[in-house]
């Protein structure tokens, strides 16, 4: 489908179609608004409780940088590779629009397995969920993430299966888009994480 | 047959219940969504008010034995947390479905089935939280439910449980209605309905909505908190393993202080419909008052500690919550004088929904000026705790509230149900609970003020002859608001049997609501309007020809009909799967809890996946209704 053929879908769409594509752009938005407001609450709580350690492994003996660096690089990557689909959707490449996502999703996983490997050691370390304060508060937050990306791995699998049978009409790049909007606002969550939780941690509390 | 509908689509295969109670568990229609909060809000009101009336029985005499220690705390419990959650917040989100997108000339909200799934939602929590009664104790650490009260080691039952999951899942609904109504009002405001033309009520949703978002997901986090604490083992609230308990006080109250506001917001919202509207005229300082929500709304995110004053924060904390929460008199009084202003001059009738407005302002100020008392804080450290706070809280929620929801119901009824209500029983309702109340609550001061402490069970005679004597008069209060309610229960079926048919515009109103035919039907508009000023329907029955003049709208078409979403079991589903799901974490079975979110990820999958093409409707009178198509 080129281009053109695109804009021209859109001149037949009803205004309730229209209307509820901007809709749903909008209430993302809004919604994306109260994640924030979510995560604050999580960071607040971490924050106040990381060196409550109790003689139990604290983030500087614990956290494992290169580890969290590659996490870091491969969540990124997929940010970027999200972008790459937005412009194949944009130029109207159904097919390599999906493989972007495919890409998306499975550096998504990557991630996830990462995580599990990581928490797996922390665990093995001594750092249970109610070791102390702190692994209480780490699990909450870092897993809440994790959650948020298992969830984004979900419906960008979901998209790519079900939704997005009829190729690149006006309905489907508003569901792609806020899918997009999503995935870019877990790693935006994941850098302050790795800044407040890790940098921070690796150097300020021992 | 007063539409004609063609399904489009998938749609076609389905059948649904068009009418009768099922259609009510599969519609995505605001209105009749509004109908069921409206429903079961006065509900959980009773059910509130005869928790209420229990306590007020206990404490009729020093040392009463009719109710005992761990049932009364149960009670005041389930008493604020009922109040709070299941009656008076959702009957404003049942005026908001009800009314918001007809005075902005909208035909729908912006997400028709998450509105219907934050209806469930509230609805089976509310269900959920009341049947710990049942099932091993409700919850009894207060509404705020304090850490560590509420730990395990203090608290091992299942109430708290009951408390945590409940708020979760009536919360999750409520986020939504939030993002609903915002979107909704941002988005879908018919063509001239700028922001500065939207009625008062709209406003204060709009400011509700965004209090909600940014209040709910603190409480959310602060819940998760305790339930991971409760169920799995962690530390937050457990001092012993480096815990805090103060940081359940600093989320709960920033969400709290927020919520006082997300419910006495609308209320606002609904005096400054009633007040232009039987006073036949303008409401006085429109952008005054809207600029005065709007800072009421940023202000009540600032003050959060003011009910954390006898925790210790020290003086320079203090002093700041101090002036802050006393800020927040400012617009409020600016709003006071506009309401008084609004009735100057005018020709005020004084119909049951004018006489809640105008009893509204006497109370309320009340309420106000011992909430600028409990404000200073070092006069607050002598009332903490006492029943001056209780009275405090009852004059501005009963005040506020609980009068801006009968103004609502009495005002918006004929609109809703289509007849009118008796003015004769809607004066006797008045009347009773605004002595009744009074009664009630006036009392409390004094009991305060002579030490009687809230929150438990009995009292010692020793604080003075006169503190039975002063609940004696505050118990027989509660009869006299019974009386009061009863009456209103007498309007309602009344109206249901006998009451006049009211027609589109029985009080000679002023926004769009209005514009419309009585009960509204399911398309709302049959044209969306054009919205030539503020007081948009007033403007067109003053210098129109009294009917709306329909906006062009580029590419509708109208020969098709009116489009509407179609009815879906999804939500319903989904919110009784999280209900059994809770079920399951109470009593901690694993595969409860595997089916219950199990059933609740496979409808986000449906709701990802579903193409709903919806229906169109004729509407009825149309151009080629009939064999056209």
């Amino acid at each position: 489908m080129s281009t053109k053929e695109v804009e021209l879908t859109h001149d037949e769409q009803t205004p309730e179609e229209r209307q509820a594509q901007s809709n749903r752009v909008l209430g993302f938005w809004i919604f994306l608004g109260g994640e924030c407001a979510f995560f604050a609450a999580l960071f607040g709580t971490y924050i106040s409780l990381a060196s409550n350690t109790l003689g139990g492994p604290s983030p500087s003996t614990l956290f494992d940088l290169p580890l969290t660096g590659v996490m870091t690089l491969l969540l990124l990557t997929s940010s970027l590779t999200m972008v790459y689909a937005f412009m194949q959707m944009e130029r109207g490449n159904f097919a390599s629009m999906k493989l972007w996502i495919w890409v998306t999703a499975l550096l998504g996983l990557f991630f996830l397995e990462f995580q599990a490997y990581e928490f797996t050691n922390y665990w093995n370390s001594g750092l249970h969920f109610s070791t102390s304060a702190f692994g209480s508060a780490f699990y909450t937050l870092v897993g809440f993430h994790g959650l948020h990306v298992a969830f984004g791995v979900f419906w960008l699998l979901s998209l790519l299966t079900f939704s997005l049978k009829d190729g690149i009409t006006p309905a489907n790049t508003s569901k792609v888009w806020i899918a997009g909007l999503y995935w870019h606002f877990v790693d935006v969550v994941w850098v302050v994480i790795f800044t407040v939780v890790y940098l921070i941690g690796k150097v300020s509390i021992h | 047959m007063a539409a004609i509908a063609e399904p489009l689509g998938r749609a076609r295969s389905r059948t649904y219940p068009q009418s009768g109670l099922l259609s009510y568990l599969t519609t995505v229609d605001h209105k009749k969504i509004g109908h069921v909060y409206i429903a079961a809000s006065l509900f959980f009101f009773g059910v509130g008010g005869t928790e209420a009336f229990l306590m007020r029985l206990q404490l009729i005499r020093p040392g009463n034995t009719f109710i005992s220690a761990a049932t009364f705390n149960q009670l005041f419990t389930m008493h604020g947390t009922t109040m709070i959650f299941l009656a008076v917040m959702p009957f404003f989100i049942g005026f908001i479905n009800s009314v918001v997108p007809l005075q902005i000339g909208a035909r729908d909200v912006a997400f028709p089935r998450m509105n219907a799934l934050s209806l469930w939602l509230f609805i089976l929590g509310g269900l959920f939280l009341n049947s710990s009664w049942f099932l091993g104790g409700a919850p009894n650490a207060g509404w705020f439910n304090y850490a560590p009260i509420s730990a395990t080691a203090y608290n091992p039952g299942p109430g708290i449980d009951f408390y945590d999951l409940g708020l979760q899942l009536a919360g999750l609904g409520t986020l939504m209605t939030g993002v609903n109504f915002i979107a909704t009002i941002v988005n879908m405001r018919a063509p001239g309905m700028s922001f500065m033309r939207m009625p008062l009520f709209t406003w204060t949703t709009l400011v509700t909505s965004v209090l909600i978002l940014f209040a709910f997901p603190p409480l959310t986090v602060n819940l998760f908190l305790l339930m991971f604490d409760r169920l799995l083992g962690a530390n937050f609230f457990n001092v012993t393993h480096g815990g805090n308990v103060l940081l359940w006080q600093n989320l709960f109250w920033i969400f709290g202080h927020p919520e006082v506001y997300i419910l006495v917001l609308p209320a606002f919202g609904i005096f400054s419909e009633v007040f232009p509207t039987f006073s036949g005229k303008s409401l006085f300082g429109y952008d005054t008052m809207v600029w005065s929500i709007v800072a009421i709304g940023f202000l009540s995110f600032m003050v959060w500690t003011h009910h954390m004053f006898a925790v210790g924060m020290g003086p320079w904390v203090n002093s700041v919550f101090a002036i802050t929460s006393m800020l927040i008199a400012v617009p409020t009084g600016v709003k006071i004088f506009n309401w008084i202003f609004t009735m100057w001059g005018g020709r005020v009738r004084f119909t049951t929904a004018q006489l809640f407005a105008v009893g509204f302002i006497p109370i309320f100020v009340i309420g106000g000026m011992t909430g600028v008392m409990l404000a200073a804080a070092p006069a607050d450290l002598q009332f903490n705790n006492s029943y001056f706070v209780v009275a405090h809280m009852h004059y501005v929620m009963i005040g506020g509230s609980l009068f801006g929801i009968l103004a609502g119901l009495h005002y918006w009824w004929p609109k809703i149900t289509g007849k009118l209500m008796n003015e004769t029983l809607g004066r006797w309702h008045f009347w009773l609970v605004f002595i009744g109340m009074n009664v009630v609550f006036m009392p409390m001061h004094f009991l305060g003020l002579l030490g009687m402490p809230r929150r438990v069970f009995t009292y010692s005679a020793s604080l003075g002859p006169a503190v039975p004597i002063l609940n004696q008069i505050s118990t027989f209060g509660v009869v006299i608001l019974i009386a009061g309610f009863l009456f209103l229960l007498w309007n309602i079926i009344w109206s249901f049997r006998r009451g006049e048919v009211a027609g589109p515009d029985p009080w000679d109103a002023r926004t769009l609501e209005w514009s419309i035919p009585s009960p509204v039907p399911e398309y709302n508009f049959a044209a969306i309007p054009l919205v030539r000023g503020r007081d948009a329907w007033w403007v067109e029955k003053t210098e129109g020809n009294g009917e709306l003049v329909a906006a062009k709208i580029p590419g509708a078409h109208n020969e098709r009909g009116i489009h509407m979403p179609s009815p879906s079991w999804l939500p319903f589903v989904m919110a009784l799967g999280l209900f059994v799901a809770a079920y399951g974490a109470i009593f901690g079975a694993l595969p409860v809890i595997i089916v219950g979110l199990g059933t609740a990820v496979f409808c986000i999958y449906g709701f990802i996946v579903d193409n709903d093409k919806g229906y169109h409707v004729m509407p009825h009178g149309a151009v080629g209704e009939v064999g056209d198509k």
